[in-house]
């Protein structure tokens, strides 16, 4: 490692034992009092949450017809906010599992609501394909069950191999996500002085003790999930890219597709986590945990997928906005100083998630709204009903990041531990 | 068997280095049913009490052979026996399109196996346990290390037993309660 300050900048801060980590971590979540600011925000954001669900009352009760979707573009802001949050969730997976893999240690102290973030998108992202189906309430009808109609799906359709790859992601994101938190659990459940908490984080931790022979079968487990998780983050965009590739409409049949929407993903899923990370680790003062290492790092990473992501699709004015937010502003995090400036880091990630969005939204919409005959050509204009829905599905997201960093540690502290030099076992 | 009315006899460390060394010694000295205990993975202590096997890797391989084929059967039967779609004449076992469920299920199969097998294989869930007997065990969540001797040792003595451990320089021994 090089001397230069952000990057030998420790993961770490100096001075810290096992015991200061576990207060600082745990506090959060036990002694804290509950801020106004915290009522603020989850008010907010609930408020925003309640409007996504009258949007889709009302969506249930008239149908999709209240959208701007039409013929030829029959495509619009669903499958968009569809891509765009799966994108989002796979920079949790990357630096839960990838980096795990990698043995980069500076993961620890944000692989935990990275995670989290990972859920929240996902579950977000599954909305859509439901609520764009017509008749969302059977939306069952996509996995394969013995019923008295005698039909089956068609395995051949990718719209099909998308209802499996995202509940798998899914499924294996909240497995890593709840095994991971196992000895935190138990952390919380011993430190705890509120009864009540005691049992539910008690029996949330299943009896975890610590023993030897349980952190090597821990260990193992862990090891090989995130073993399997990455080849399945991979493949999920892929498996979403194949809903456009393998169709014949010009300008998604094309074979770039999922290396392009794989590094689109990572690209604006650590331009969230930069978003989240920032005010964070500011308002509960874990500067001392997620370091401007950390900042840095997660910067270049943005930094280096956004040079894979080129140019595509013609739409004068969105494609220009898409140019500068994606290409143009990003260039700044050459410049090391921005790299480790808070401030810097949360405008340019605001920037790439819109500009993400509107790469997807060219994608979708630009290749559909020219059919094959002139005759056919429309144009999609999103309603108010497309964006509540949006804007609502943020308001989701954020109401669940507020109730987990209220509740649950938003950093590994058993990670955190063995990162201190104290953890090193000296030879006899 | 003699009936003993205690759990064990437990001593708690300091740092992780203090409790692989006792750790080593007392498997040397000839205890058998030991373990230990520590707020965070150590991977030389499963190998200082004696802990070899370990079956987390097969249960994975089998979940993931198990769901690769299933899925792939699955598609299979559905597409080429009960639900036959003649498309243009192409074949109903058209396998390249069954990859990407096929792969999924395996990753699925393989996941639910690491998680289910490792809780499984640890006894876990397990809410009561003699060990949270022990006031100062709360610590072993925390900053605290310890090592633990099981009644059930062939070579567990109370008195004995008790001796050896003082001697190993712990910070306190503590007897657990069945």
């Amino acid at each position: 490692m090089d001397e230069r300050t952000p990057q030998s900048a420790p993961v770490i801060e100096p001075g810290h034992t096992f015991a200061t980590v576990t207060d600082k971590i745990s506090s959060i979540v036990l002694t804290r009092p509950t801020s106004n600011g915290w009522f603020v925000g989850f008010g907010v954001a609930f408020l925003v949450t309640m409007g996504l669900l009258y949007a889709i009352g009302y969506l249930f009760v008239r149908g999709v017809g209240i959208w701007g979707v039409n013929i030829p573009a029959g495509w619009g802001f669903a499958i968009v906010n569809f891509v765009w949050w799966i994108g989002i969730g796979h920079a949790g997976t990357l630096i839960s599992a990838i980096l795990l893999l990698l043995r980069q240690s500076w993961r620890n102290s944000i692989n935990r609501f990275a995670e989290a973030m990972t859920l929240f998108a996902v579950s977000c992202a599954g909305l859509f394909p439901v609520l764009h189906l017509g008749r969302p309430w059977l939306g069952y009808w996509l996995f394969p069950y013995p019923n008295t109609m005698n039909v089956w799906p068609q395995f051949r359709s990718p719209l099909v191999w998308d209802v499996f790859a995202v509940s798998t992601y899914f499924t294996i994101s909240l497995l890593f996500w709840f095994i991971g938190l196992i000895p935190d659990l138990a952390t919380l459940r011993d430190r705890s002085e509120n009864r009540a908490a005691k049992i539910i984080y008690g029996m949330l931790a299943m009896g975890w003790r610590g023993s030897a022979r349980h952190w090597s079968r821990y260990e193992t487990a862990y090891l090989l999930l995130a073993g399997l998780a990455t080849p399945l983050v991979l493949s999920v965009h892929t498996v979403v890219s194949f809903d456009f590739a393998i169709s014949i409409i010009p300008g998604w049949h094309t074979t770039i597709f999922p290396p392009y929407f794989v590094a689109g993903a990572i690209y604006s899923g650590f331009a969230m986590v930069l978003m989240l990370a920032i005010p964070i680790r500011k308002i509960y003062g874990l500067e001392d945990f997620i370091t401007d290492r950390h900042l840095n790092n997660s910067a270049m990473v943005m930094l280096a997928t956004g040079l894979i992501n080129r140019l595509h699709g013609p739409y004068s004015f969105f494609y220009f906005l898409l140019l500068v937010c994606n290409i143009g502003i990003p260039q700044v995090l050459w410049i090391r100083k921005l790299r480790t400036s808070p401030l810097g880091l949360f405008l340019v990630s605001g920037v790439i998630l819109v500009g993400m969005w509107l790469e997807r939204f060219i994608i979708v919409v630009v290749s559909l709204h020219r059919d094959f005959l002139t005759s056919s050509w429309g144009m999609y204009y999103p309603t108010r009903w497309d964006w509540l829905t949006y804007i609502g599905t943020i308001g989701l997201f954020l109401a669940a990041m507020f109730l987990f960093v209220r509740i649950l540690p938003m950093i590994s502290i058993f990670e955190m531990r063995t990162l201190l030099p104290q953890a090193e076992v000296k030879a006899e | 068997m003699k009936r003993t009315p205690i759990y064990g006899i437990m001593a708690e460390f300091d740092s992780p280095s203090d409790l692989v060394a006792a750790a080593r010694r007392t498997y040397e000295a000839g205890y058998q049913k030991i373990d230990a205990y520590s707020p965070f993975p150590i991977e030389e202590l499963a190998e200082a009490i004696g802990f070899h096997t370990n079956a987390v890797p097969l249960v994975v391989l089998i979940g993931g052979l198990v769901g690769c084929v299933s899925g792939y059967f699955l598609q299979y039967w559905i597409s080429a026996i009960t639900y036959p779609i003649n498309v243009g004449g192409r074949p109903l076992n058209s396998w390249p399109a069954f990859i990407v469920v096929t792969f999924e299920m395996t990753i699925l199969f393989a996941g639910l196996a690491a998680v289910l097998g490792m809780l499984a294989l640890n006894g876990l869930p397990m809410p009561y346990h003699p060990v949270f007997n022990v006031p100062r065990f709360a610590f072993a969540t925390k900053d605290r290390f310890f090592l633990m001797v099981f009644s059930t040792d062939p070579k567990f003595n109370t008195v004995e037993t008790r001796r050896f451990l003082e001697a190993l320089g712990p910070r306190s021994i503590s007897e657990v309660p069945s």
